[in-house]
């Protein structure tokens, strides 16, 4: 059978074979569908995270309050201050892929070496801010208290501001345990860390400070948090009063409802280990670039695969971004 | 890595490389072999499969009654040979996963995908050999740890194969609980990872590799078939990991996204706030559009297989892709109408009726597009054949009741009864197995260079089409009656004890049933060795793969690649001695492409 006549009729109207649709490489196509394939298991968790959020729509924690610290500023609050900085550093690495990729269609390894590292010098900032949120957010802020039910009952002063437990709390000297370590107790067995305070300690506490009311979760029509009043918050903490909670872990959470912390820790995390394999991937390139690989086949195109990857990760932190932070 | 130097790369494939038992046999990178392993794998599981529900079928034919196939079979699990409650859960459940994934998903579209992608589009072999060898070989794993979690001390999964939480989500609520569910878990976590491979494979396969002359409007429909069933897979399969790991850290950290305030056993535990309904939508929204991987393939094998059998043009070849298409997108906005008990707002409710019925329209097409491609054909009624008329007949039988339960106000009646488990046994599971069966007798000789017996299949398809009537049609009369699915037992209802009888008979057909597929392990596995030989092109067919000689090479063709002159249903065309004109011969002169 004569394979190799061509037919001229249909010569033009169909498609020639041994080309690419859209101009992409097998590979390149692969990493498209790949992060098709990614940006559903991502808009599985955000869903989720919106699902669970409308359903405490008037209790979930404010993020301006709960994002308020920057590294070497103790003491201030300056909501969102970090976390806009993190963000530009991951964007700036998206800008500096972009170059990468471009210095690598006109062959030109010194450039490409320079900004590829620039990119692996911005993921690696990113994932380090990321874990300090992360270790700010579990060490925690003020303490609070929770309640039988579950909710978060918070102090604040008379003017509204935030008052921390250690501000007006004793603790009772002769408590009547103490912290469980290995070495003043059994060494295999191991206990979550104690609370500073007990709900007693705290009550006493409210009851000493005339200036000191309970704020719960539970937001107003303008958005703010309920404070109850003198009577209400000794009355709600002497009744519903059920552990001190500091800071925040799957478990519980010190801002209000367990789910925020556990979304949080779980997208963040989630998309931390997206950035750090995406560093990974990165450094790999980079020693490729540097040992000349790319140089040698003519072809800077796996600079431009992770590059697809790299600037999906940024996208996606855009959306976890505006969706944990600022909405 | 330059695009050309790769394809070049491919060209040069049989040149070279020589091959030992390891590279040719296990660790292949060969299209054809790795399409082989997976339909091996598949049948194993398949046989694991079929034989759990002739074991819990029996337990609800002859409830509570000493077994001695139970004290051979399972063991402690059936105490005195009277099946444990615990066991029969874990075996449906079981069932469930290894038929829907390991069978129907991976044995049939890792089967037919990886044989028929490159050679029916005309490719040396599939864009990345490797990663397609690495697809295989997590599918192979996930396979193993699924199996060896039948042999957890405290019983596998349990809880259902939709593994709903709380029942999966707290390690100490059931004994298939704890590491059972884990091991699950695993293997589908490594099971998705396979599918992403082989999906991302298949796509990138079909929009790049194809031959000169193969344009989409081409493709033959399995292709086409093939193509789209990756494409759901890469959307639907992430949202599935999306919900495994929010249950693996509710089960192993503590967190609580599905989980709500929970008494276990007098003890409070501390979750509080999630909802196991947010877990549904997650699975349902893999899970419906799972149905339509395992169905579309099938669907694509039928059509092929139809038309060279009727030698008669495919009918509605553009519908055919449009109805592929328009069922692929409604296949991921239906998710709700498994849920329309959750408590879900009844208007939403409507919403996913309307679009659940709006399916029926592409299926009907598609129904008749095959009624009307058999119509006055020159039908060649050989077993794939006639399989593959079973697959229609099942397919519409199992869709009318889809539309019953499709509809909201309908379906809160015969929910979770044994009607929903007749539709979509047959809809869903017959059909796909008729249709992987069709394209097994089919594709045999491409596949071992021998033809199955032809009587033999006879003797199968017969059989196994009355068995299979027999087993699900009188379930939809159980079901209406009210009798509800994954009961361990029905005699503690007296309401149900007119329908007891009715449960002996659908277990004699599935004990029959499953028994006479041994005359096909028999002929699939005998015909390797014993076969008669086949020839190039057995069923005289157009396609590209009944072009490369029958002994496989790698790289598929010897010389050059085919270039393709027409569609691929140019059967009986006017003008032509014969009766087929395969897709790499040219236009004569004055023959006009037909209008498809």
């Amino acid at each position: 059978m004569s394979t190799t006549v061509v037919n001229v009729e249909t010569e033009g109207k169909t498609w020639g074979g041994g080309n690419e649709p859209l101009k992409a490489s097998y590979g390149k196509m692969m990493m498209w569908f790949f992060i098709v394939s990614d940006a559903l298991t991502f808009s599985g968790f955000l869903a989720a995270y919106g699902f669970s959020r409308f359903k405490f729509i008037d209790s979930w924690p404010i993020a301006d309050e709960v994002f308020t610290h920057v590294p070497f500023l103790h003491g201030q609050e300056l909501p969102m201050i970090y976390v806009a900085f993190m963000t530009f550093i991951l964007i700036m690495s998206s800008v500096t892929m972009v170059l990468a990729v471009d210095a690598g269609h006109h062959l030109n390894k010194a450039k490409v070496t320079i900004y590829m590292f620039l990119t692996i010098i911005g993921g690696l900032i990113f994932v380090g801010s990321q874990a300090w949120e992360w270790a700010t957010f579990i060490k925690g802020d003020y303490g609070a208290i929770q309640t039988k039910g579950g909710n978060i009952l918070q102090f604040v002063d008379t003017e509204g501001h935030r008052v921390a437990l250690k501000d007006f709390v004793v603790a009772n000297a002769d408590a009547d345990r103490t912290q469980h370590e290995r070495d003043n107790g059994l060494w295999f067995v191991s206990e979550g860390t104690l609370p500073t305070y007990t709900v007693e300690e705290v009550l006493h506490g409210l009851e000493k400070h005339d200036n000191i009311l309970v704020r719960t979760q539970t937001l107003t029509e303008e958005g703010h948090k309920t404070v109850l009043t003198r009577a209400e918050s000794i009355k709600q903490l002497k009744e519903n009063g059920k552990a001190v909670v500091e800071g925040a872990n799957l478990h519980v959470n010190e801002y209000g409802s367990p789910l925020f912390a556990d979304f949080f820790f779980f997208i963040t995390g989630f998309h931390g280990f997206h950035v750090f394999s995406g560093v990974v991937l990165n450094i790999i390139i980079f020693f490729n670039v540097v040992l000349g690989t790319y140089e040698r086949r003519k072809s800077y195109e796996m600079v431009e695969k992770v590059g697809l990857y790299w600037h999906f990760v940024d996208l996606v932190w855009v959306f976890v971004f505006t969706f944990f932070y600022l909405v | 890595m330059s695009a050309h130097a790769d394809t070049h790369a491919h060209d040069d494939h049989g040149h070279h490389h020589k091959e030992t038992f390891v590279t040719k046999y296990i660790f292949s990178m060969d299209h054809k072999m790795i399409a082989k392993q997976y339909l091996v794998t598949g049948t194993i599981m398949g046989v694991i499969g079929v034989m759990m529900s002739l074991l819990f079928r029996m337990q609800i034919a002859w409830p509570e009654q000493p077994n001695v196939l139970f004290e051979a079979l399972l063991g402690k699990w059936a105490p005195d040979g009277v099946m444990d409650a615990d066991i029969y859960l874990a075996l449906v459940t079981i069932h469930g996963t290894i038929m829907v994934f390991f069978v129907l998903t991976a044995g049939l579209s890792g089967t037919f995908s990886n044989l028929l992608i490159p050679l029916q589009i005309g490719a040396r072999d599939m864009a990345s050999g490797f990663l397609n060898m690495v697809s295989y070989w997590l599918f192979f794993v996930s396979s193993i740890i699924m199996v060896i979690s039948l042999f957890v001390e405290a019983g596998p999964a349990a809880a259902g194969w939709t593994i709903y939480p709380p029942l999966s989500a707290l390690p100490m609520a059931q004994g298939g609980s704890g590491a059972g569910m884990t091991l699950w878990l695993v293997s589908m976590a490594i099971f998705i990872a396979s599918s992403l491979l082989g999906s991302l494979n298949y796509v990138v396969t079909v929009l790049n590799l194809r031959t000169k002359g193969m344009s989409m409007t081409r493709l033959p429909l399995t292709i086409w078939a093939f193509f789209v069933t990756a494409i759901i897979g890469i959307i639907s399969f992430p949202v599935l990991l999306s919900a495994a790991l929010l249950l693996i850290m509710d089960r192993s950290f503590g967190t609580s996204f599905f989980l709500s305030d929970i008494f276990i056993q007098g003890e409070v535990l501390h979750y509080q706030g999630g909802s196991p309904v947010l877990f549904e939508h997650l699975f349902w929204f893999l899970g419906h559009p799972e149905v339509y991987i395992v169905i579309l393939p099938a669907m694509g094998l039928v059509s092929e297989i139809m038309a060279t059998n009727s030698r008669k043009p495919i009918f509605g070849y553009r519908a055919m892709i449009a109805s592929i298409l328009a069922i692929a997108f409604l296949s991921t906005i239906v998710w709700g109408h498994h849920m329309f008990v959750s408590g879900m707002n009844p208007f939403l409710g409507s919403v996913f009726t309307f679009t659940t019925l709006l399916i029926a329209i592409p299926s009907a097409v598609k129904a008749f597009n095959w009624i009307t491609t058999i119509w006055k054909g020159n039908l060649q009624m050989n077993p794939a054949m006639l399989f593959s008329i079973g697959f229609v007949s099942t397919f519409i039988t199992g869709g009318l009741t889809g539309i019953i339960l499709g509809d909201s106000a309908l379906d809160i009646n015969v929910h979770d009864t044994y009607f929903v488990v007749a539709h979509f046994h047959l809809v869903m599971g017959i059909s796909a197995l008729y249709g992987m069966f069709a394209g097994i007798y089919h594709w045999y000789p491409k596949m071992y260079g021998r033809m199955l017996n032809k009587n033999l299949g006879y003797i199968h398809f017969w059989i196994t089409a009355v068995c299979a009537y027999g087993v699900f049609f009188p379930m939809h009369f159980i079901g209406m009656a009210g009798l509800p699915r994954r009961y361990y037992t029905n005699s503690n209802f007296p309401l149900f004890d007119d329908v007891s009888n009715v449960n002996v008979i659908i277990t004699i057909f599935a004990l029959i049933g499953g028994v006479v597929q041994i005359v096909y392990l028999y002929n699939f596995f005998s015909s390797m060795y014993y076969g008669k030989k086949a020839t190039q092109n057995p069923w005289r067919a157009t396609t590209l793969e009944w072009t490369t000689p029958v002994e496989h090479i790698h790289g598929n063709w010897p010389g050059e690649i085919p270039h393709v002159y027409r569609w691929s249903y140019d059967y009986s065309k006017p003008g032509h001695d014969v009766d087929f004109v395969p897709q790499n011969v040219p236009l004569k002169d004055g023959e006009e492409e037909l209008q498809h």
